[in-house]
């Protein structure tokens, strides 16, 4: 349906072509395919226009350089903004505390249960961890029947309480156990909620304030759409989370909702998930992200051919 | 949500008062639809539709620019298929009456089929569901849960077993046992893997070795929130599976499932089901107008 951001670019970067330096009139055609890109990602249609905007601030004026071409250039500074939106070097999980204790949020479906599990084996087989999971989704069908059989699997315990409704009494005594057994990382799995849910954000909440946790952790379905900006913004102002997970890369999503996210609350993305399978993670690569965002494998090629 | 009105609000203020479609109104109107996920294409589109329109009808006022932008939205939307029935209570056109749902990983699928189970048992049909997920860690317990929930057989084998194996015993199952409906759960995938989309194929044509005429329905879920992406979901389900309708999850929340529009109109798919929530109680049929009216409140 779409017309391939390289089939669009190429279109307007003629216009580009041959000209010595960026002007107003010949770089508003490259932004409006640029500005088309960025929403076919999913990145926010505000986010979008913001960023269209920096970068014609930095773009207009510009002498372009003996080595590079005016395309050459457009490319280098949308490329250079869009990574440095996304964040510099990668943000390590913070394991300090004793027992370090992790708090997963996130809407339903987006992968909290799948990801508590990766990053406890993670964390377990690469960083010599003893860590518990903790089972406080006490609504969805089978939630801590799905935590067992994942720590099953990686051979990590899973604190339960099947008589339970309560998930801040049951995450408070998980603690104690843990301190008891010696884990020294607990991670903490939720039901997921939607931002909109007073209940249910209070109730984790009072999880937060009840636990004190190092890190809790905002997990987000990489193929969000538009509403990402005011789920993560709510979450944020909820609970102040210290790191984004980013779920389902897997796909071929081009997962605008990162870029999105990351300018709104500002938090690093910590880690990607990249399968179904309990090693399916992996750290986060903003240039990465920033190239998958703009497809810019397409565009770095179409430039090495101008 | 808050945002989401004074957006209108912008909308109609810059209606008010005018004679023709300036550019503010369609930018304002191409910030509703994109902020809603109806995606550039399918809001371009629109915007063609309703200055095509406004030219002819030579409009006035706001409240007319409001129905025909209404129209024009809902006539993307693909009409339901005249031999499925539209409603729980509506006859079915064959017993046992399949219904395969597929999706990507964590949609809402099992609880879709979940509440699907309890509105048919409300009107008086007979159902059985398939535990079709033998992959995802307790799948199938879920599905149990919702079984009994709903107060339906739930027919299973163990982890890890031949999903079409599964769904073969249950229409096998719920033939032997006059059953109306039959709703086949598989696992999560994502689109772009090839052996898992060959695996959801394979399991529609074993069912047709027990009902030629099944799945007589394929339901594909699609969350609400998803972005641009849902394309390309729709795309290659229908590819592998032949999709007829779609049911959309998660509405409850702020997301508004704008990019079912384009899907609806290029596949020509009609959305069927809506999900509002967690409970077996929280689906509906879909309602065209309803579901325009959102995307402007
Ligand atoms: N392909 C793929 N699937 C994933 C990934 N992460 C999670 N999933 C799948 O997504 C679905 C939902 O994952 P869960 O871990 O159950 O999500 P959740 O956030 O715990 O869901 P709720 O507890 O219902 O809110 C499951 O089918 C997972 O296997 C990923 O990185 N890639
Ligand atoms: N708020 C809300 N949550 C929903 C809705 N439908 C499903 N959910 C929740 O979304 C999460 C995932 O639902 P599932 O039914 O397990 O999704 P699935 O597609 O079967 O997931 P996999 O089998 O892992 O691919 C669960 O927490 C459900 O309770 C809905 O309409 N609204
Ligand atoms: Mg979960
Ligand atoms: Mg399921």
């Amino acid at each position: 349906m779409f017309e391939s951001l390289s089939e669009r670019l190429e279109r307007s970067f003629k216009i580009l072509k041959g000209e010595g330096k960026i002007s107003e009139i010949n770089v508003a055609e490259t932004l409006k395919d640029v500005r088309k890109a960025l929403l076919d990602a999913d990145v926010n249609f505000k986010i979008a226009k913001t960023f269209t905007d920096t970068v014609k601030e930095k773009a207009i004026g510009q002498n372009v350089l003996t080595s590079l071409k005016p395309n050459q250039l457009m490319v280098k500074i949308v490329h250079d903004e869009l990574a440095q939106l996304m964040g510099g070097a990668s943000v390590d999980i913070n394991l300090k505390g004793s027992p370090t204790v992790i708090l997963m949020s996130g809407l339903q479906g987006s992968g909290k249960t799948t990801f508590s599990g990766k990053l406890a084996n993670l964390l377990k087989t690469k960083r010599s961890k003893n860590p518990l999971l903790v089972a406080c989704d006490v609504y969805r069908p089978a939630a801590i029947e799905q935590l067992k059989v994942l720590g099953e699997q990686l051979g990590v315990p899973v604190y339960s309480d099947l008589e339970s409704k309560n998930p801040v009494s049951i995450a408070e005594a998980a603690i104690k156990h843990a301190k008891l057994h010696g884990n020294d990382v607990v991670i903490v799995d939720t039901a997921g909620r939607l931002a909109v849910d007073e209940a249910m954000m209070n109730e984790i909440a009072a999880i937060k304030k009840a636990i004190n946790p190092q890190e809790i952790l905002f997990v987000v379905d990489s193929m969000t759409g538009q509403d990402a900006v005011n789920t993560a913004k709510e979450f944020n102002d909820r609970l102040d989370f210290d790191g984004v997970i980013l779920t389902k890369l897997d796909g071929d999503t081009r997962g605008g909702a990162a870029l999105s996210i990351r300018s709104v609350v500002n938090k690093p993305i910590k880690f990607v998930g990249t399968g179904e399978k309990m090693d399916a993670l992996d750290v986060f690569y903003p240039e990465r992200m920033a190239d998958r965002i703009l497809g810019m494998g397409d565009i770095v090629s179409l430039v090495e051919r101008a | 949500s808050k945002t989401k009105e004074s957006v209108f609000s912008k909308l109609t203020r810059a209606v008010a008062g005018k004679s023709k479609v300036d550019d503010e109104v369609l930018d304002n109107l191409e910030e509703v639809l994109i902020t809603s996920d109806v995606g550039v294409e399918t809001t371009l589109r629109i915007i063609e539709r309703i200055e095509k329109r406004v030219a002819q009808d030579k409009y006035v006022n706001t409240s007319e620019l409001n129905g025909i932008l209404k129209q024009e939205i809902a006539g993307l939307l693909a009409e339901n298929n005249s031999d499925t029935p539209i409603d729980f209570d509506a006859e079915l056109p064959t017993t046992p009456y399949v219904i395969m749902v597929v999706g990507v990983n964590g949609v809402g699928k099992t609880t879709t089929i979940g509440k699907l189970a309890h509105q048919f048992t409300k009107a008086g049909k007979k159902v059985y569901l398939g535990a079709a997920d033998t992959f995802r860690a307790a799948a199938v317990d879920q599905l149990v849960i919702w079984g009994e929930r709903a107060g339906v057989p739930v027919i299973k084998q163990k982890m890890g077993a031949d999903p079409a194996s599964v769904a073969y015993d249950t229409i096998a199952s719920a033939k032997a046992n006059n059953a109306d409906v039959v709703i086949i759960d598989t696992a999560g995938r994502l689109h772009n893997k090839i052996n898992l989309m060959n695996e959801l194929t394979k399991i529609k044509n074993v069912m047709q070795k027990v009902v030629p005429s099944a799945p007589n329905e394929v339901l594909l879920v699609l969350d609400g929130s998803t972005g641009q992406n849902a394309f390309e979901q729709a795309k290659q389900f229908t590819k592998a599976t032949d999709v007829t309708a779609l049911a959309i999850t998660k509405l409850d929340g702020t997301a508004k499932g704008g990019v079912v529009i384009g899907i609806s109109d290029q596949f020509k798919i009609p959305v069927k089901y809506i999900g509002l929530g967690e409970g077996m109680e929280h689906l509906q049929v879909f309602d065209k107008d309803r579901f325009v009216e959102t995307l402007f409140e």
